[in-house]
């Protein structure tokens, strides 16, 4: 098989080389992290209080946990370590309630990102020729503009289509002969479902490869949509808090994904208590940013499940790969792509009078996409008895979560005492979708 | 000129309408029209009944979702053209019917017609200049 690198020396580096590397960039990073109040106090407790404390990745170990929550209770700038005047680009995704994870860079920030992500791509075997067409929405969520930078680099024709409008994404793919997709495995299903009503068939295009991510789904479906469409399907994992796509792609051998190495520490721990685990076994994905400056993040716990590869890739790279991912540690529902808490959904309920305090968090799948419904009871005390009451309730609980979780939801009012009460949170959602 | 409905908020689901009408059943209060408006998981039920303070006072103790809304009631002739009658008066005038229905008395040529006009009072003074003869409590009472 065809092999290229986008940098073989560090893409081949031995063990030895690519650990004096994270060493060097996890010194710089330290330094970086010194500067915030929240890793000062944190770093200074387990004795590091200038980069030339971390000897060794051992040292590393010493440093407890960061979490999604820190970043929420630093928010918006708290863990900011740099002057804003450095920072160039700002992105953003949903915390697990109304407060966002905010994530900063620097322009070598983006820089470092990027050549990660074009690393990726170069990886799968794709060329400055191909036709890229990046069906990631854009803004503030990272899938899509960090595809886009990193595609650019290579060299590849970018077309920023973003999220939606299957037509003209098929309109778009025929006419400008699009070869690479990035785009969620449930958006490649939809549209392979949505193709006959457009009169297009796979074979009508020129489509080569896709790059799958931001939402789990199973090795059989990638089969089956390499076989639809005829094309080969690679995964690609990243997560904002670690910059965004791109901390782990597929090479040509499609035997699961790279991580990055040199641009981030990959440890797997046991998610209840916080032990190391040895590779092979699976556990949470904790990960060390050495390549952001603007917003460092130690020891962050991801609470994605997988397992690290005890064997080496034929590809010849020397970075190991991790599993794709098998689940979550914490109640998180992935929709459509976007992270959704059910403590979001919650949240923006709470905060309307008409709604009662019993709710129900349903998921479907209609067409290849996730269909979200959210069903709630009608708080007693404020039924009017009119019908545009309730249209008019049901629209505002919609437009409400639609500005909280970016998602259209399905409502449906129901009689107080007619939703199954729950004990729990987690109890409220019920997940019939069918698994990719 | 102005009676009670009673309009009651219930979840689609089979038997839900039997037990609240066999709530009023038992406390002895007769249901002289209803209408039901129905999406995919509730129900509104409108009724006219003949003691709606005590049928909501029942509602409320029985945890039913229920609310007054004012309503006019008016009788027509049972015969063809005579709702077309009313609505031709009440277009004329401007006034707007949010939504209405209908039911026939038993023992009598006319028709019972509920209407919920988005202003009630003006719709009053338009049917009565046409001569139209509006239902009070005390005659929804004694039908």
């Amino acid at each position: 098989m065809d092999v290229s690198f986008w940098n073989r020396e560090i893409e081949t580096a031995d063990r030895s080389s690519l650990e004096a590397l994270q060493i060097q960039r996890l010194k710089e990073v330290v330094s970086y992290a010194l500067k915030t109040s929240f890793y000062q106090k944190r770093l200074s407790k387990v004795g590091i209080g200038s980069p030339e404390d971390i000897k060794s990745l051992n040292d590393l170990k010493k440093i407890p946990f960061s979490v999604k929550d820190d970043l929420r209770q630093n928010y918006p700038k708290g863990m900011l370590a740099v002057d804003m005047e450095k920072v160039v680009r700002v992105h953003s995704s949903s915390g697990t309630t109304g407060i966002p994870t905010v994530i900063y860079y620097t322009r070598e920030d983006v820089g470092r990102w990027t050549d990660l992500l074009s690393r990726g791509i170069i990886a799968t075997g794709a060329t400055a020729k191909d036709i890229f067409q990046n069906m990631m929405s854009y803004g503030l969520f990272t899938g899509g503009l960090g595809m886009h930078y990193g595609a650019e680099r290579v060299g590849m024709t970018v077309i920023p289509v973003g999220g939606g409008n299957t037509q003209r994404q098929l309109q778009i793919m025929r006419d400008f002969r699009t070869t690479v997709l990035h785009i969620t495995p449930s958006y490649l299903l939809h549209i392979h479902q949505c193709m006959p009503e457009y009169n297009i068939k796979p074979r009508d295009l020129f489509l080569k490869k896709a790059y799958l991510g931001a939402e789990p789904y199973s090795e059989p479906t990638r089969l089956k949509l390499q076989e639809l469409y005829g094309i080969d399907i690679y995964n690609s994992y990243g997560l904002s808090e670690m910059n965004g796509p791109g901390v782990a792609f597929e090479c040509v051998y499609k035997n699961d994904l790279h991580v990055w190495e040199d641009g981030y520490i990959v440890e797997i721990i046991n998610p209840t208590t916080g032990e190391i685990l040895p590779d092979g076994e699976k556990g949470e994905v904790v990960l060390t940013n050495l390549i952001r400056h603007a917003l460092p993040l130690i020891r962050y716990r991801t609470r994605d499940l997988a397992f690290i590869h005890t064997e080496p890739c034929p590809c010849g790279r020397t970075h190991r790969r991790i599993s794709r991912i098998l689940g979550r540690t914490d109640d998180m529902l992935i929709i459509n792509g976007v992270n959704v808490f059910p403590s979001q959904i919650e949240e923006v309920l709470m905060s309307i009078p008409e709604v009662g305090t019993n709710y129900m968090i349903h998921l479907a799948t209609r067409e290849g996409l996730d269909r979200l419904t959210v069903k709630v009871e009608l708080y007693q005390k404020l039924f009017t008895g009119d019908l545009s009451q309730l249209d008019s309730l049901k629209g505002r609980i919609k437009d409400k979560l639609r500005a909280s979780i970016t998602i259209n939801a399905h409502i449906e009012l129901h009689e107080p005492g007619f939703l199954p009460a729950f004990e729990g949170k987690g109890k409220r959602v019920v997940d019939e979708r069918q698994k990719l | 000129m102005k009676i009670t409905q009673i309009s009651v908020f219930l979840e689609n689901r089979k038997g839900r309408l039997y037990e609240v009408c066999s709530m009023l059943g038992a406390a002895g209060i007769n249901i002289r029209a209803l209408t039901i408006a129905e999406t995919e998981t509730f129900g509104v039920l409108r009724i006219i009944v003949d003691k709606p303070d005590k049928a909501l006072e029942l509602f409320h103790k029985n945890n039913v979702t229920a609310n007054r809304t004012e309503v006019v009631a008016v009788e027509v002739e049972d015969r063809p053209g005579g709702l077309a009658n009313i609505l031709k008066s009440l277009s004329e005038q401007d006034v707007n019917v949010e939504y209405m229905y209908g039911f026939i008395e038993k023992f009598t040529e006319k028709a019972l017609l509920v209407f919920r006009f988005d202003d009630p009072e003006k719709a009053g003074k338009v049917l009565a200049s046409c001569g139209i003869n509006v239902v009070t409590s005390k005659d929804i009472q004694a039908l």
